[in-house]
């Protein structure tokens, strides 16, 4: 593919440290990482508990903000915005998948999925259909009035999925998304993944399964708050069995 | 920027979150329930001492000047004892003198005398007066006439009788034409007033229990000893200061009163009727006002308390929100609208129940439940829901996303 948006990277960020205050003593969660990510890309992020990866996933969701370092989303100096800019960027260019669903347990699955364009300010019709369109997508046009006790656990995370994709973000942000499924589940949801990333969206997913990273096109791996490899995967699995 | 469906969002989740904890938010109410009963019940009170009022002074007209021997309202009663009666002769003077009048009355009243029909009887007080009393008392018989200036000046045996007289002697008959004894001496009915009422336990203003005969009549029957009232009524186009101090020069004049000294009879009005209301009301008020204050600082209390546990609970919801795009000022109004909702239904309760409660009250002292209280009940519950909200909504709103996701 030679789209001319690749050469700007979606993702800019260069020697991003991140600090954390324990009263007496200090924390480094990040060492001065870098990383580019560009548009359609597939990314794993792996790495073992302490690693950083999951404050790293902080600062690239903008659910966080780096101690230092530079972090460019889509042109942008991410460290320079205010809170409302945050969340502006959170509701708009970013689709957060999460280990634990976090769907609102009191709500229909489609009023889960409405919520993003809610807070985008979407008039309510036009919400109403982007929803139900979104479930759709994900194979759960018949579930749309089902509360999330109501559903499975696959069925829970494509509500999630189909919350993320209905803003239609710059990048989906997946955290372990296959961590509390089965693993035939598991291999479902990866392989609606590979789907949207065929379609021509951006993912990264953050897990420590080897088996979940091999999804990927590209691994980048983190140990002691650094890049310790980043790595393209020239063969990723997709429709395969898990071992 | 305020958004509306912000607004509808945050109305669904309270609503969802207070429904899910029915138990819950109705006992976290308790305390705005309380206080917004105490606040309707006070007005239904306060309603019901202000129909009481007007209906007393209803006969007792705003334009109405009573001279009498006595101050109905004073410290210093003791004076009016040694006074000169007022006699039937200065009423007349009055009469034929003071022009600025629409009518002068004279008025003779005999206190608890017995009436009776058949075998029932019962007390009351006898007026002695005549046609014009209709003017100063601005009132006309429910049923029948009152007597004419014929029947009064000839003397006419026939009277006019309160609406309790007219139930006690007539349970199932119309008293019209019918006679009775007043004093033992016989009297035919012509008419019956409406029933007024009294205020604050004294019948002492109302018709209700008295009965009404001509002049002459009152006095073949009592002697003519008693001293009178005259009930003068201003005309319509008078200055009302400068009437009253004509009224008394010429009463004064008529008396003979040597112009140094002070007046030897009363002028009254019915003000000292609204001065007994006002400090009526001011004690209820003042009363009211400390019990609500009370329950409804406790009642806000109580709902920041249930507050702080809500957020808590929802710590996760919040961080989910943030990660989807909730600003702080979107999860501070969700969390202010739960608040405010949680303290309207329980000033729905409040009302509720006040309104069985009013009704109780209605029976003692009639009144009704006025509707503004209700648009002020619901203002005062919103308004503390906001106030007793706006620190957990706080709290809530400057969650740190990253910590709030890792809560559980």
């Amino acid at each position: 593919m030679s789209n001319p948006e690749e050469e700007t990277p979606l993702i800019h960020i260069v020697n991003v440290t991140k600090t954390y205050d324990m009263g007496a003593e200090k924390v480094h969660a990040l060492r001065g990482a870098g990383l580019d990510i560009r548009k359609n890309e597939y990314v794993a992020i792996m790495g073992p508990s302490g690693s950083g990866k999951s404050t790293l996933m902080n600062i690239i969701g903008c659910l966080d903000t780096p101690t230092s370092g530079l972090y460019n989303f889509g042109g942008s100096n991410v460290g320079e915005m205010n809170d409302n800019e945050l969340a502006a960027i959170r509701n708009k260019q970013i689709g957060f998948v999460f280990q634990t669903f976090n769907l609102l347990a009191r709500s229909t699955a489609l009023h889960n999925v409405e919520l993003p364009l809610i807070y985008a300010g979407i008039p309510a019709a036009d919400r109403r259909e982007r929803a139900e369109q979104a479930l759709a997508n994900v194979g759960l046009a018949d579930r749309m009035t089902h509360k999330p006790n109501e559903l499975s656990g696959g069925q829970r995370q494509r509500v999630a999925i189909a919350r993320a994709l209905v803003n239609t973000p710059s990048i989906i942000l997946a955290d372990e998304p296959t961590g509390n499924l089965d693993s035939k589940t598991g291999e479902e949801i990866m392989q609606l993944f590979s789907e949207l990333h065929r379609q021509g969206n951006t993912l990264i997913l953050v897990t420590h399964e080897e088996d979940i990273a091999a999804h990927a096109h590209r691994i980048v791996r983190l140990f002691d708050g650094e890049i310790a490899s980043d790595v393209r995967v020239d063969n990723p699995k997709v429709y395969a069995r898990t071992s | 920027m305020f958004r509306l469906h912000e607004l509808r969002e945050g109305l669904r989740i309270a609503f969802t979150a207070i429904i899910s904890n029915k138990m819950r938010s109705v006992l976290t109410t308790l305390g705005i329930v309380i206080g917004i009963v105490v606040v309707t019940l006070m007005a239904t009170v306060i309603e019901g001492l202000g129909t009481a009022l007007d209906n007393s002074i209803k006969s007792l007209g705003a334009d109405v000047y009573y001279i009498s021997k006595w101050d109905w309202f004073s410290d210093e009663w003791w004076k009016s004892r040694n006074r000169k009666e007022i006699s039937l002769a200065e009423a007349r003077q009055m009469q034929e003198k003071f022009t600025l009048a629409e009518a002068v009355v004279p008025v003779v009243q005999a206190w608890q005398k017995t009436m009776k029909y058949r075998n029932k009887s019962v007390k009351g007080n006898v007026i002695g007066t005549e046609e014009a009393y209709l003017i100063t008392s601005g009132v006309v018989p429910e049923q029948g006439r009152f007597f004419n200036d014929l029947e009064g000046s000839s003397g006419r045996p026939v009277c006019v009788i309160g609406h309790d007289v007219a139930n006690t002697l007539f349970e199932n008959e119309d008293p019209i034409g019918k006679t009775i004894k007043i004093n033992g001496y016989s009297y035919r009915v012509i008419g019956v007033f409406e029933k007024e009422g009294s205020f604050l336990g004294s019948a002492m203003f109302s018709k209700d229990s008295q009965s009404f005969i001509p002049l002459p009549n009152f006095y073949r029957v009592f002697g003519n000893e008693r001293s009178i009232d005259i009930h003068v009524k201003m005309g319509p186009d008078v200055d009302k200061e400068d009437a009253k101090a004509e009224m008394i020069g010429l009463f004064r004049q008529i008396r003979r009163v040597p112009p140094a000294d002070e007046d030897d009879f009363g002028v009254n009005t019915q003000d000292f009727l609204k001065k007994i209301f006002e400090s009526v009301v001011g004690t209820i008020g003042v009363i009211g006002f400390l019990i609500t204050s009370l329950s409804l600082l406790v009642g806000g209390v109580g709902i920041m308390n249930i507050m702080f546990v809500s957020v808590k609970e929802r710590t996760k919801e919040i961080g989910t929100r943030k990660a989807l795009g909730a600003k702080r000022r979107t999860i501070l109004i969700q969390f202010l609208i739960e608040a405010a909702a949680l303290c309207l239904i329980g000033g729905i309760i409040g009302i509720g129940l006040s309104y069985p409660l009013s009704l109780i009250i209605d029976t003692v002292l009639p009144s009704s439940m006025p509707l503004w209280v209700v648009g002020v009940s619901l203002s005062i519950s919103i308004t503390v829901g906001l106030v007793s909200g706006i620190v957990p909504a706080y709290t809530a709103a400057r969650m740190n996303p990253v910590d709030a996701l890792r809560y559980e």
